[in-house]
């Protein structure tokens, strides 16, 4: 069910990239589909009831061990989320030089004017 | 597009006064805690980022630029990059038979668990990456601020 | 408890859909900034505090950078997607997408149980129980991110790196310096 809701979530966002005319549309697009699967994978690891992945001095290791989340996907997450800002920059700067040069954010325009 | 480079306010610009002080320390405090509390390196880059980033949005470019110029944002992003591949081949030729990234400070001062210094090589890491994030997505936030778009119509020289 | 989780998840759902088929700019790139604080509250509740203080500052950061390419003077509005036929195939397609994904989520464990616990020598069971007497870390999440797969990290940093060289050689308008220009600190563009 969850899972299906997070599908659903990442499909939305491919919607918008595959249908969608604007390129400013089409960038909030990819954030979604980002959102998305960074939540996917952070739901991967998800225990019910679980404790974060911090260890402090009151805790038994053992319990510890036994009722901790996943922490490998919470590390990879993590990383993907700075590197989906400096990609986001990158498609804005992108789109910007496009209505620089076009004078317009949208594709159908774009490519009636230049093949 | 001239809301952004002129500054808001002087409401705005008053609070702004008073908070960044605080996201900066904050930031630090997540970066030099961050193997003992939640935070850690990216965390951390990216608060203390947002802090030169409200000085801009609140001030202008001009003042923030001022505090941070891009040619020593730019140093600092190779800096922190470089300490973190200078820390990973210590790790490598220190002598303790290790490999890439051995973590060799912990080795040999193990350091008291849960405090401050312990971890060895982490909080250093942790520095160097905070460095890289934050230097580099101040750079890319500026060159979107400062760039500017005009559209001229073809035909029209430019 | 799982229910919030769902609620939370259509939350999202909705403001995807509001951001992407609203027709006000401005009003979308405030609702995909509402998706994402809606996966910073959920990275809260899915025990990953780590996460979840990255998202808060980085929606910010999207944000500004998405307004400041939204507000333009003489910026032409317009309505309407592609072609009407090319949406139907889209549709199509992303429905068949849905339904073989729902099949896969057949072989995962349920939401709540974690893929480690079925696997008997999952490397996240060795880092949860080792962690802190092999590096000294408290916060396993550091751990595995800077000392049992720092290699990883210097790849990630790489890529950021590209994508921020990448921003730069767009954005920037000078190619190339020519040798008989003199040296300035050229940061304008």
């Amino acid at each position: 069910m969850h899972y299906a809701l997070c599908l659903a979530l990442f499909l939305v966002g491919l919607y918008g990239v595959m249908v969608k005319r604007n390129l400013i549309k089409i960038v909030i697009s990819l954030v979604i589909l980002e959102s998305a699967v960074n939540m996917f994978i952070i739901m991967i690891g998800y225990r019910k009831d679980g404790i974060a992945p911090i260890m402090s001095k009151m805790m038994d290791p053992e319990v510890f061990a036994s009722r901790s989340v996943d922490p490998i996907p919470q590390a990879l997450v993590l990383t993907a989320i700075v590197i989906g800002l400096g990609v986001t920059a990158m498609t804005v700067a992108l789109a910007m030089r496009l209505y620089e040069k076009y004078g317009t954010y949208d594709i159908k325009e774009i490519r009636n004017l230049k093949g | 597009m001239d809301s952004m480079t002129k500054g808001m306010t002087p409401i705005v610009q008053a609070v702004s006064g008073w908070v960044k002080g605080f996201i900066l320390v904050f930031g630090i405090y997540l970066v030099l805690y961050g193997h003992l509390t939640p935070g850690g390196g990216f965390g951390g880059g990216v608060v203390i980022a947002m802090a030169f980033v409200l000085l801009v949005l609140a001030h202008g470019k001009e003042e923030g630029l001022r505090r941070l110029p891009m040619g020593v944002a730019a140093e600092l992003d190779s800096v922190g990059a470089l300490m973190f591949l200078i820390i990973a081949l210590l790790g490598m030729f220190a002598g303790l038979g290790g490999s890439f990234f051995t973590n060799f400070i912990a080795k040999a001062y193990p350091g008291e668990p849960y405090s401050l210094l312990s971890a060895g090589i982490i909080p250093l890491a942790n520095i160097a990456i905070a460095l890289k994030v934050a230097s580099s997505l101040f750079v890319i936030f500026m060159m979107l601020v400062l760039m500017r778009v005009v559209y001229t119509e073809p035909g029209k020289d430019s | 408890m799982l229910e919030l989780m769902g609620l939370l998840l259509i939350f999202m759902i909705i403001a995807a859909i509001v951001a992407i088929e609203t027709r006000d700019l401005l009003a979308a790139v405030i609702s995909v900034t509402a998706v994402g604080f809606g996966s910073v509250i959920a990275f809260f509740y899915m025990r990953a505090p780590d996460v979840a203080i990255v998202p808060i500052v980085v929606e910010v950061l999207i944000l500004v950078i998405l307004i400041r390419a939204t507000l333009r003077v003489g910026l032409k509005t317009f309505v309407g997607n592609r072609d009407f036929f090319g949406m139907m195939v889209t549709i199509a397609m992303l429905l068949v997408i849905f339904l073989a994904g729902i099949r896969v989520f057949n072989d995962l464990p349920a939401f709540g149980e974690p893929v480690m616990a079925k696997m008997m020598d999952a490397p996240s069971r060795i880092y949860l129980a080792n962690g802190l007497n092999d590096t000294g870390a408290a916060n396993i999440v550091t751990a595995v991110l800077l000392d049992y797969r720092a290699y990883d990290t210097l790849g990630e940093a790489t890529v950021l790196f590209t994508s921020i060289i990448g921003a730069i050689a767009i954005i920037r308008k000078k190619a190339r310096k020519k040798p008989s220009e003199p040296e300035v600190e050229e940061w304008t563009v």
